[in-house]
C-alpha cells in the first residue's frame, strides 16, 4: 500500500508527473540552470541532453530530489519539493525515484541479490522474492549470488537497473545509462528502458548519445542552463 | 532474509572486506582494553601486593596500656592482637624497659621478644650473633662504642626491680645493634631474663604491631581493639600508615593516567581509522543516501561497526590484559594475582564506549556526504 501512496498527497491525480516551473539554480556567481520550464507527462520518455557543463546534471539533482532549486517551482506528481527539508526529499526520493547510473554504484561486497534489496532495506521491507523477480526481469536470475566483481559492465548495469525498479518508483532516472558499455550491452539495457516505457513506467535519461536520445518520445537540448530545444520524437513510443 | 539479518550481514561484510585496515583498529581497541583490564587488575591488587612488603618499614600500629597506665597486660595484647587478621598479621613485639646501671654509668635495658622483633624491625642490623640463652644481652652499637666492648665480652648490670629490690647480673653480649635510632643506646635483652630481673611479669609498657593493611582497615582495627579491650589502648603508627597510603596513592594515580593515556590513544587510533573508512566509502555513503538512507541508518552502520571492534577488540583486550597483569604480578611481585569476573563487562563496556566515541566524528561526516556525488561521476 505504501509503495502505490507514494507521492500521492493531492486528491485528483495529476496529468503531469513532473513540472519545473521557472527553475533556476545558481551557485555563487555561475548560474548552472536559468528559468527553466518543463513537464513531463506520466508514462513519459524525456531525454535532456546537451554538453558537458550545460547543466544536466544539476537538473538531474533537482529533478532526483538531491538538490533543491535556488528559485523556481519542482512540482513531482502533484506535490512542491522545492521547499522541502533534506529529510522530506530523501523520503520522496525513497519511495518515488528509481535512480540508473553511468557508473552502476553497486555495492562491492554485497551479491547481486542483495544490491536489489539493499533499496528494499531502506524503503520498508525486505522481500527476498521480490528482489529474486526484478533480477529474473532484468534476466540475471542465475547471476543472483554473484558479487559486482564477477559481473560484467553490462550485467552490472541490469542490476542497477533492478535496484531502480524494485520499490515500484513513479519516475526513472537514468543518468548516462548506457555511457560504460559496449554495443551488445546499450542494446539490452536500452531494450529493458524500452520494456519499462512500454509498462508505463516514466523513464527520464540524461545521455550524450543521439542513438539513446532516439528511444526517447521527447528530447530537450540544454546549452548554458537553458533549454535550446525541444524535439518530439516523431515514431512509435520507444521504437527506434 | 529480514531488516536485522540485512543489517547484520552489511555490518560484517563490510568489516570483513576492510580487513587489513579494521584489524589496526581492532589491535588497538584490544591494546587499550588489554591495558584497561591489565593495569586495572593490578591496581586493584597492588595493596595486597604491597602490603607485606610495606611491613619491612617497621610496625604500623602501637599497643599502649589505657588511661595513661604505665604497664599493659601481655594477656590483654594478646587478647587485643586476636582481633587482628591473623593472615595479615607479620609480628607482635612487646618492649618493657628498665633503667639499670654499669659501671656507675645509667642505661636503659629493654625486654623484648627477639624471635619478633626480627619480623616488625627487619632493618636491625646486628654484628655478632641474636641473643640466645637467658644471659645474653645485645647492645646497641653506641653503648659498645663507649664501653669498648664487642660480642662475647661481659657486663655488669645492676639495679631495682618492680618491689624496690636491688638485682645485679652479669651477662655476655652477643652482638651489637646499629638502627641510627635511639636502639643503638639500649642494652636489649630477653622478655622472660627482664622478667627474672625486674619482676611484674607478664607486662609491657608497649607492644609494636605490624599488620598488612591500608590505612581504612587499620583506623577500623584501632576502633574495634579500642571497643573490645578498653585496657589498651592501640595506636596507629602516623608516618608509616600514611607513606603507606601516599605511595599507593601515588601508584594508583600512575596506573590511572597511564591507562587513561592509553585509552586516548586507542581513541585516536580507531577515530583516524573510522576516519579513512568515511572517506573510502563515500560514494557508497552517497549512494545510500540516494537510495533514500536516512541519517540514522548511516549513523546505525557505522556505529555498528564501531560497537563491533569494541567488543572483539575489547574480548582479545581482556585475555591479552589477564596474561599482562599475571606476568606482571608473577614476576615484580613473586606471587599469582586475584582475578576480578567483574572487570570483564567493564573492560568490555568501557571499550565499546571508547570506540562508540571514537566514531563519532567520522560518523558525523558521513551524514554529511552529499548524495548528488553519485551522479557526479566523483
Amino acid at each position: 500500500m505504501g509503495k502505490e501512496q507514494n507521492m500521492n498527497t493531492t486528491t485528483s491525480v495529476p496529468a503531469n508527473i513532473l513540472e519545473l516551473r521557472d527553475v533556476s539554480m545558481i551557485y555563487g556567481q555561475v548560474k548552472a540552470l536559468q528559468s527553466i520550464c518543463l513537464t513531463v507527462k506520466k508514462g513519459e520518455w524525456l531525454a535532456i541532453m546537451g554538453p558537458s557543463g550545460s547543466g544536466k546534471t544539476t537538473m538531474m539533482n533537482i529533478i532526483g530530489c538531491m538538490d533543491r532549486p535556488s528559485s523556481g517551482a519542482v512540482i513531482l506528481d502533484g506535490q512542491d519539493v522545492s521547499g522541502m527539508s533534506l529529510h522530506a526529499l530523501t523520503r520522496i526520493r525513497r519511495e518515488g525515484i528509481g535512480l540508473i547510473f553511468q557508473q552502476f554504484h553497486l555495492i562491492s561486497y554485497l551479491t547481486a541479490l542483495e544490491n536489489v534489496m539493499v533499496a528494499q532495506y531502506y524503503h520498508s521491507m525486505i522481500d527476498e522474492n521480490e528482489a529474486m523477480q526484478a533480477l529474473e526481469r532484468v534476466g540475471l536470475k542465475d547471476r543472483a549470488k554473484h558479487l559486482p566483481r564477477q559481473l560484467s559492465g553490462g550485467e552490472q548495469q541490469r542490476v542497477c537497473i533492478a535496484r531502480a525498479l524494485i520499490n515500484y518508483p513513479k519516475l526513472i532516472l537514468a543518468d548516462e545509462p548506457t555511457g560504460n558499455l559496449d554495443e551488445a550491452n546499450e542494446q539490452i539495457v536500452l531494450d529493458l528502458l524500452r520494456r519499462l516505457h512500454a509498462e508505463g513506467s516514466t523513464i527520464i535519461v540524461v545521455t550524450h548519445s543521439p542513438e539513446v536520445a532516439e528511444y526517447a518520445e521527447k528530447t530537450i537540448v540544454l546549452e548554458h542552463g537553458r533549454i535550446v530545444r525541444t524535439t518530439e520524437n516523431l515514431k512509435e513510443s520507444g521504437d527506434k | 532474509m529480514n531488516k536485522h539479518e540485512m543489517y547484520i550481514k552489511m555490518l560484517l561484510s563490510s568489516l570483513l572486506r576492510r580487513r587489513s585496515r579494521m584489524m589496526v583498529a581492532l589491535l588497538a581497541v584490544a591494546i587499550g582494553a588489554a591495558v584497561l583490564l591489565g593495569m586495572t587488575t593490578i591496581s586493584y591488587d597492588i595493596p595486597r601486593q604491597m602490603g607485606r612488603e610495606f611491613r619491612s618499614y617497621g610496625a604500623n600500629m602501637l599497643f599502649v596500656a589505657a588511661g595513661g597506665g604505665a604497664m599493659m597486660s601481655l594477656n590483654d595484647v594478646d587478647r587485643a592482637v586476636a582481633l587482628l587478621p591473623q593472615g595479615n598479621l607479620v609480628g607482635v613485639t612487646p618492649y618493657r624497659y628498665r633503667p639499670v646501671r654499669s659501671n656507675m654509668q645509667p642505661y636503659t635495658a629493654v625486654g623484648t621478644r627477639f624471635d619478633q622483633v626480627k619480623k616488625t624491625s627487619p632493618w636491625w642490623n646486628v654484628s655478632g650473633a641474636w641473643p640466645g640463652s637467658g644471659n645474653e644481652i645485645l647492645i646497641g652499637s653506641d653503648v659498645a662504642e663507649f664501653t669498648r666492648l664487642g660480642p662475647g665480652g661481659t657486663i655488669s648490670l645492676s639495679g631495682r626491680n618492680s618491689e624496690g629490690a636491688r638485682f645485679s647480673r652479669e651477662m655476655t653480649v652477643s652482638g651489637i645493634v646499629r638502627t641510627g635510632g635511639l636502639e643503638d643506646g639500649f642494652l636489649f635483652m630477653d622478655l622472660s631474663t627482664m622478667e627474672d630481673l625486674a619482676g611484674d611479669a607478664g607486662t609491657a609498657e608497649v607492644a609494636e604491631v605490624s599488620v598488612a593493611a591500608n590505612a581504612t582497615d587499620l583506623s577500623a582495627l584501632v576502633a574495634l581493639i579500642r571497643d573490645r579491650v578498653p585496657t589498651i589502648a592501640p595506636q596507629l603508627v602516623k608516618r608509616v600508615t600514611q607513606s603507606e597510603a601516599s605511595v599507593l596513592s601515588r601508584l594508583q594515580a600512575l596506573v590511572a593516567l597511564v591507562t587513561l593515556i592509553v585509552l586516548v590513544l586507542t581513541m585516536i587510533c580507531v577515530a583516524t581509522t573510522m576516519m579513512t573508512v568515511v572517506m573510502e566509502r563515500r560514494k557508497e555513503i552517497g549512494l545510500k543516501k540516494a537510495l533514500g538512507a536516512e541519517n540514522r541508518s548511516i549513523v546505525a552502520e557505522f556505529l555498528g561497526e564501531g560497537i563491533c571492534l569494541g567488543l572483539l577488540g575489547g574480548l582479545l583486550g581482556v585475555a591479552f590484559g589477564w596474561f599482562f597483569a599475571w606476568t606482571i604480578s608473577v614476576n615484580v611481585f613473586g606471587r599469582a594475582i586475584a582475578f576480578n569476573i567483574f572487570l570483564v563487562p567493564a573492560t568490555l563496556l568501557v571499550s565499546v564506549v571508547v570506540t562508540g566515541v571514537a566514531c563519532l566524528i567520522p560518523v558525523r561526516r558521513a551524514i554529511d556526504v552529499d548524495p548528488a556525488l553519485v551522479l557526479r561521476g566523483e
